[in-house]
Parts: C-alpha cells; sequence; structure tokens
C-alpha cells in the first residue's frame, strides 16, 4: 500500500477494508434496489423489511477534514432550505487544559469548508453533527400528535402531513438538530436518509464523505464492520448524561465537545 | 449572535405569543382559587367578587388559545390534539386538562350559580334577549328552593373539583418547560409549582384590579373589608411565590452545573432588565414592600386603595415579565453553553406585538360582554345569593 | 323521590347536553382520524410508506462503477480510491438513469480540490493540506494533478 493512500495514524489500517466489506455488502442490494430508482415507482421497496434492521451512524474525528462535503450532499439531497441545517460540522480549538471552554465555530454549518483561521496551538479538530436518532428521544416523548416518531429500524422521522408545527419538538432535542421549515411550517430535521437505506443505499453524507468519517451502521446486521470497530475502540455519545440512547457513535470525542 | 450557538439555534422557536399563554392561563386559575376561597373556604369577605372572579376566569380561559392558534405552523391541525393526543406529551394532555376545565368546572360552575338569574331575565325579557337566557337556561323553569338547594350542594362538589383541576390546568403548563431536559432554564421539578403560585399571585391581583375598576365604573362604593381581604391574601400567596423562586434561584448558584456560568451572564446582560429590573425588583419587591406596608401599618381607606392599586398593577406587570423570562430566557442562550442570540420582536407581524397585545385587550372585551348577559351584582354583597326568599312560586 | 328527581331535572338536561358532546366528539373522530394511524405506532403508518418512496438524488458509487469501469480502475489504484464519485461530481441519479439525456457538470477544479486540501489546523496531521499559493502559486491543480488519482508519486501526472 502507497506510503500516503494509508490511513491517518490511530484508524487501526482497516479503512481499505472497511471500504470493501462495503462494497459486498452494499453492492447487491444496490443493484437490486437501483431498479426501483429508475422505474420511480412510488411504492416503498419491497424487498427492505424494516425488523431486519437498526440504523445508527459512526462519526470519526480522527478523519474528518471539515470539509463539508456530507452538508452540502445532505442539503441537495433533501431540499434542505438555505440558513437550515440537517447536519453541519463545528471547528474545535481547545487551549490546554482548560476543556470546559472551547472555541467553536461552524460558518455555514460547515458547509463551504472553514477557512484557516487564526488558531496556533492548542487541540483542534472537527465534529459533524446531526440527528442522533435517540432510542429514547425526548423530541417523540413530547410531541403532541404523533407527527415525530420512531420507525421500527430505529430511525426517527417527522409526519410533514401531520405536523403542527408547534415546535415543542425543536424545543426538547438537546443537540439542536431540529429546526422549523420555512416553507412547509413543520419541524424538520435528518430523516437518515430513509429513502434511501430502505433501497439498499447509504445516506447522502456517508455516500459524499471523502475520508470516511461518516458511516452508515446497521447495528443489526452481524456482518456489519462497525461491530468490529465498536469492539475495539473508544467510543462516546454526546450528552450521554441525559440518556438519550443516542446512536451516532463517536469515535475520538474530546471532553470539550458540547 | 455571540458566541456559538448550535445552527438551528439561532432563529427562537416560542415567542411572544407562547409568553401569553402561560400569563393568560395563569389569570384563569389565580381568578377561580380566589372564587373557591368563598364557596369551599367560606372566606365570606371575598364575596362580593365571587361572580366576578368566575367571570374574569371564563374571560381569559375563551382567550387562552387563541395565541396558541396564532403560533401553530399549520392551525387548521390543531383538531389533531385531540384526535390522536400522543399520550407521553403535556402537550397533548393538557389539551384535556383545559377542555375538562373549560367544560366540567367553569361553565358548570358559572350556570349553576347563575341559573337562578338566568331564569328570572328570562322571564323578564323579550325578543332576542329572552331567547338567549332560554337557551342558557336549557329550558328549565325550576328555581325553586329545593332546586336552588340542589344546585349549591352541586356546585360546592364542582369548587372542590375545580381546585385541583386549577392546579392542574396551570401546574401542567409549569410542567410542560418543567420537564425538558434539554433546556437547564426550564428543566427544574420546581416549575410546576413556581407557575402555580405566581399564577395564584396574578389572578388575585387582577381580580381586586377588575373588581376596583368595576366599582368605580358602576360608581358603586368598594366593599374595604372585601379588598383588605383580598389584599391579604396576594400578600401571603407573594410571600410563598417569591420564596419558591429564591429557592431555585439559590439552588442553581450553589450547585452551579455545567450551564451555570452561561445562564449567568445571560442573566446579568440579556435579562438584566426583564428579569432584575422588571421581574424581581418592580415586579416582585416593591408590590411586596408595599403589601407589606398596610398589613403592619395602619392606613386610611384612600391610601390603602391606592398602595392596593399600584401593587397588584405592578404585580400583574411582574408575573407578566417572570413569564417572559422563562419562555424568551429559555432560548436567549445555546444549548452548547457557548452562545446566545436575540430575540427579535416585530411589532405587525403574526406572532408580533401587536397580536400580542390586542389578545391581552379582547379578554376584557368578552368580560365585559359576559358581565352584560351575567351581572354579577343582581345582589348586593352580604345578601344570601345562593338561597334567597323572593322566589317566585311555580306555576 | 319523583320530587326530588323534579328539582334535579336541570341538571338531567346538562348532563344531556355533556353526553350529546362526548357522543359527537366520538362520532367526529371515528370519521376523520387518519386511517393508517396507529399501523406501526402511535403515527400514522402511511408517513413511513411516504418517506421510503422520496426520489433520490445521489445514484451511489457503485452506479456510477457499472458504466465507467476506466475511471474506477484509475482510481482504485491512487490515494482517491474511496472518495466517491458524486462527492466531486455532484448528484446524478437523473444521469444514471438516462445517460444522453443528462450530462454532468464537470467541477471546477481549484475550488472543488481546496476544499478538502487546504490548509486547517483543526485537519488530522497526517491528511494532505496545501496553502495554494505557497504550493503552486495559484495554478489551477489539473495542470500537475490527475484529479482522479492524483499523487504524483504513484503516476498522477497530467
Amino acid at each position: 500500500m502507497p506510503p500516503a493512500a494509508q490511513p491517518a495514524p490511530g484508524t487501526g489500517g482497516e479503512e481499505m477494508n472497511l471500504t470493501r466489506r462495503q462494497l459486498l455488502v452494499l453492492l447487491p442490494a444496490a443493484a437490486a434496489a437501483w431498479e426501483f430508482v429508475k422505474a420511480g415507482t412510488p411504492e416503498d421497496a419491497p424487498s427492505y423489511k424494516t425488523d431486519e434492521h437498526w440504523w445508527g451512524m459512526l462519526l470519526d474525528i480522527t478523519k474528518c477534514i471539515g470539509c463539508g462535503s456530507c452538508v452540502r450532499a445532505c442539503a441537495l439531497e433533501n431540499d434542505v432550505p438555505e440558513g437550515y441545517f440537517r447536519t453541519w460540522v463545528e471547528e474545535y480549538h481547545v487551549d490546554d487544559w482548560h476543556i470546559e471552554t472551547p472555541m467553536v465555530t461552524s460558518p455555514n454549518g460547515g458547509k463551504d469548508g472553514f477557512p484557516q483561521g487564526s488558531f496556533t496551538g492548542g487541540k483542534n479538530f472537527f465534529v459533524p453533527k446531526l440527528c442522533n436518532h435517540c432510542v429514547d428521544s425526548p423530541c417523540t416523548q413530547v410531541c403532541p400528535v404523533g407527527a415525530t416518531y420512531h420507525t421500527p429500524d430505529g430511525v426517527v422521522l417527522i409526519d410533514y402531513d401531520y405536523c403542527l408545527g408547534c415546535r415543542y419538538c425543536i424545543q426538547a432535542c438537546p443537540y439542536g438538530c431540529r429546526f422549523f421549515h420555512p416553507q412547509k411550517h413543520t419541524a424538520e430535521k435528518c430523516t437518515l436518509c430513509y429513502h434511501r437505506i430502505s433501497k439498499g443505499l447509504t445516506t447522502a453524507c456517508c455516500e459524499n464523505c471523502p475520508t470516511g468519517a461518516r458511516q452508515l451502521a446497521d447495528l443489526k446486521n452481524p456482518k456489519d464492520p462497525i461491530h468490529a470497530f465498536l469492539k475495539t475502540h473508544t467510543v462516546q455519545v454526546l450528552k450521554p448524561h441525559l440518556a438519550t440512547g443516542s446512536k451516532t457513535f463517536y469515535n475520538g470525542l474530546d471532553g470539550s465537545v458540547r | 449572535m455571540e458566541g456559538f450557538m448550535y445552527p438551528n439555534e439561532v432563529e427562537l422557536q416560542w415567542s411572544v405569543l407562547i409568553v401569553l399563554y402561560p400569563f393568560l392561563t395563569g389569570l384563569v386559575a389565580g381568578a377561580f382559587i380566589l372564587a373557591s376561597l368563598e364557596r369551599v373556604f367560606r372566606v365570606e369577605e371575598v364575596k362580593p367578587t365571587y361572580r366576578l372572579a368566575l367571570l374574569t376566569a371564563l374571560a381569559f380561559l375563551i382567550v387562552a388559545p387563541m395565541p396558541l392558534q396564532l403560533h401553530l405552523g399549520h392551525p387548521e391541525r390543531s383538531l389533531e390534539m385531540y384526535l390522536t393526543p400522543h399520550r407521553t406529551s403535556a402537550m397533548a394532555m393538557f389539551g384535556f386538562v383545559y377542555l375538562w376545565y373549560l367544560m366540567a368546572v367553569l361553565l358548570l360552575e358559572i350556570w349553576l350559580d347563575y341559573r337562578r338569574d338566568i331564569v328570572l331575565m328570562q322571564r323578564s325579557t323579550t325578543g332576542t334577549k329572552r331567547l338567549l337566557y332560554k337557551v342558557l337556561s336549557l329550558g328549565s323553569d325550576n328555581i325553586s328552593e329545593a332546586a336552588l338547594r340542589v344546585d349549591d350542594r352541586v356546585g360546592w362538589v364542582i369548587t372542590i373539583v375545580g381546585i385541583p383541576s386549577a392546579f392542574m390546568l396551570h401546574g401542567y403548563v409549569g410542567f410542560i418547560f418543567g420537564s425538558v431536559k434539554a433546556n437547564p432554564w426550564w428543566s427544574t421539578p420546581l416549575m410546576p409549582v413556581v407557575f402555580l403560585f405566581s399564577a395564584m399571585v396574578s389572578g388575585i391581583a387582577l381580580v381586586l384590579l377588575t373588581y376596583m375598576a368595576t366599582c368605580a365604573f358602576r360608581r358603586a362604593s368598594i366593599d374595604m373589608n372585601c379588598l383588605d381581604t383580598i389584599a391579604k391574601y396576594l400578600f401571603y400567596t407573594f410571600v410563598i411565590d417569591f420564596t419558591l423562586e429564591m429557592l431555585d434561584l439559590i439552588h442553581r448558584i450553589y450547585e452551579a452545573d455545567e450551564s451555570f456560568r452561561s445562564l449567568d451572564f445571560m442573566l446579568h446582560t440579556r435579562l438584566f432588565m426583564s428579569q432584575i429590573v422588571l421581574q424581581i425588583f418592580v415586579g416582585t419587591l416593591v408590590p411586596l414592600t408595599l403589601l407589606a406596608l398596610t398589613q403592619v401599618s395602619r392606613l386610611s381607606e384612600l391610601a390603602r386603595k391606592r398602595v392596593y392599586a399600584v401593587a397588584a398593577s405592578l404585580t400583574i406587570i411582574g408575573i407578566f415579565a417572570m413569564r417572559w423570562n422563562v419562555v424568551i430566557g429559555g432560548q436567549l442562550f445555546s444549548k452548547s453553553f457557548l452562545g446566545y442570540t436575540t430575540y427579535k420582536l416585530e411589532f405587525v407581524a403574526r406572532e408580533g406585538l401587536l397580536p400580542a397585545v390586542l389578545l391581552l385587550i379582547l379578554p376584557f372585551v368578552i368580560l365585559y360582554v359576559l358581565i352584560k348577559i351575567l351581572p354579577p351584582w343582581q345582589h348586593d354583597a352580604g345578601d344570601a345569593v345562593h338561597l334567597t326568599s323572593s322566589v317566585e312560586p311555580e306555576s | 323521590m319523583s320530587t326530588r328527581f323534579k328539582d334535579s331535572a336541570h341538571l338531567i338536561r346538562i348532563g344531556v347536553v355533556f353526553l350529546l358532546g362526548a357522543l359527537v366528539f366520538v362520532a367526529v373522530r371515528a370519521a376523520i382520524i387518519p386511517e393508517s394511524y396507529g399501523q406501526f405506532g402511535p403515527y400514522r403508518g402511511k408517513a413511513l410508506t411516504n418517506m421510503t418512496s422520496r426520489p433520490v438524488k445521489y445514484a451511489g458509487h457503485e452506479v456510477c462503477e457499472n458504466c465507467h469501469p476506466d475511471v474506477t480502475d484509475a482510481k482504485s489504484k491512487g490515494v482517491h480510491a474511496h472518495v466517491n464519485c458524486e462527492s466531486c461530481h455532484g448528484p446524478l441519479a437523473k444521469h444514471a438513469d438516462d445517460p444522453a439525456a443528462v450530462q454532468p457538470v464537470l467541477p471546477e477544479t481549484p475550488k472543488l480540490c481546496m476544499r478538502c486540501h487546504s490548509e486547517n489546523i483543526a485537519k488530522p496531521s497526517g491528511f494532505p493540506q496545501i496553502n495554494a499559493a505557497e504550493h503552486s502559486g495559484g495554478q489551477d491543480c489539473k495542470t500537475c494533478h490527475q484529479p482522479h488519482s492524483p499523487l504524483l508519486e504513484l503516476g498522477g501526472k497530467k
């Protein structure tokens, strides 16, 4: 393997294998699903069974380069309105031991990447954020009408034809991932590209991440490489003290991350 | 925007209309509690305000859902809350608490208390007025002593049920905020209790002012015994309310959890005017001092009236400020505890200041109409309102 | 007994009014409650099936590789092996659906490349980052680098 093609230090060198394994898992499913995508039928992919999947995501801080490809891809795939974000990237600067007071920026959600900036020294890294698709999500708990809900395969979605626009769910989300859609007048957030993953594709953000910092995880699939990763790496979730059952796992998350 | 906020947090979600909502329901609960003082706890002195307090509660209860409707992204879907209420949502359950309180408590109690007058007015008016009273009486003509005794008994039971219902009505609103673990400004078990006591304070103050105003309009003399008693209850309730709010504050300062530094900064900058100046000083300490003054020293009747009017007005402003500080304050800081935003309050907009002001005026318009249809002053204070000797014989 | 009933008759009336109200509520609810509500949980089941039927905009790299094996081959030997096609070329489901009718627009290289490769202290230290002015005097990256396999040492020279 050429030196520059080796993964960044600390990732264990399994990067290439992950991609091949992903191909093996996804290629036949994608080929089958693509037929339906091309045909443009309104029915859901009939071969997709919700009880065979339990979706999450792995975000690798050691690999994120803050290019913003994920933010742009999500916006294009899901018609995200300008100024609002289903996913975004934050840049952290942590001085010495002051983990309680990091400097954080997210210019336009990181959509156009990040400028060089003036930080010197300290610890600096990027953190991509999105809906955590919590198992015990506070947002679905507070919705008065059942317009936001858990799918049987662990994705938190919004029913745009039913939502009242009361915005209680937006208040209840600890991660700031929800917003009020200015045209639909309903709540809106990351859907984990449900329309893609139910057809055997990966999410738009994971598809377009050039370094593999974002990877979709099917926690019910024994062949999913994430299981092995979770067993061999220290991973965290955001705001664990709130016990939301977050399913977005971060590798290499610093204690300063809010 | 100052510091860092999650990109979706910069815009506030809940506007001045959502400030209005707990303010209005609080007035309802408070006015009802004052009315129940006479009905259940036999505080005879406040009887002159009994019917007025009930009508005030009704007027404000009718307006209470209106700011919510204006705020919703899809108000036409609001019926969904009754069709498919999500049982884990405090907001959904509140829809039923509201309905219960309106129908089974307030309307029923008013109807039972006014039934005799409704029938009498039906008999003594003509045309559309007569039709109105006939409908209100549900076609029943029976105002015999026995029937009125039944009304009295049932009304008493309803008030007994009504007191915890009123507590639920406003306690639930407090719970809607207090149960949001994502927001440390809101999340505290004290929230429903603080909301409830501040509601009682604002409701009592409102009835005090309305009583003084309606007496002035009618050129009737104010029953000072009644007014003094209301002021006394206002004072005691306010002391409890202030104690609870200070308890919350002291806890926060002492425990100083991860959110404290951020909230403290917000309090000293963005919320300085509305919380420290308006809510605590002008809206709480000044009225408390004024009311304490009337309790410990002998003031003339005129002096007392003036002090009560000022104290009650400042109280209502203070409680409105409290709602503002909870709702708006809870959205001015970032959940990352690293930044702050500002609330842009427009004037002429769907969720602007103008609709808010109009919605504050509307209950008084409705109260005026209610007083015209169901005058609270058919009998003088001191008369046995519920059992009277001037009953017409049955035809 | 009958006299007592007579004196409470008005209570019966209001009881009837409330009962009628409750019945109307139940009837209206049965009529307009969404059919699929409760199918999978406390929400409209139709919402879930609606969600799955949205069209996709990004085809996914496997689809690109079906028709462009030459590019795939060149890419797989270089450092951009797992940079997916649409990451640079944009969403191309429409192109995959009808390749002749929808021609993808080639990205502008300096702006595109610098989004990933401009230097920033927060990027992982092993990641290739440059200052455009220092690196090439602001020239177009394609002058020296082949985008699909850009590393010069691997023969990614134009």
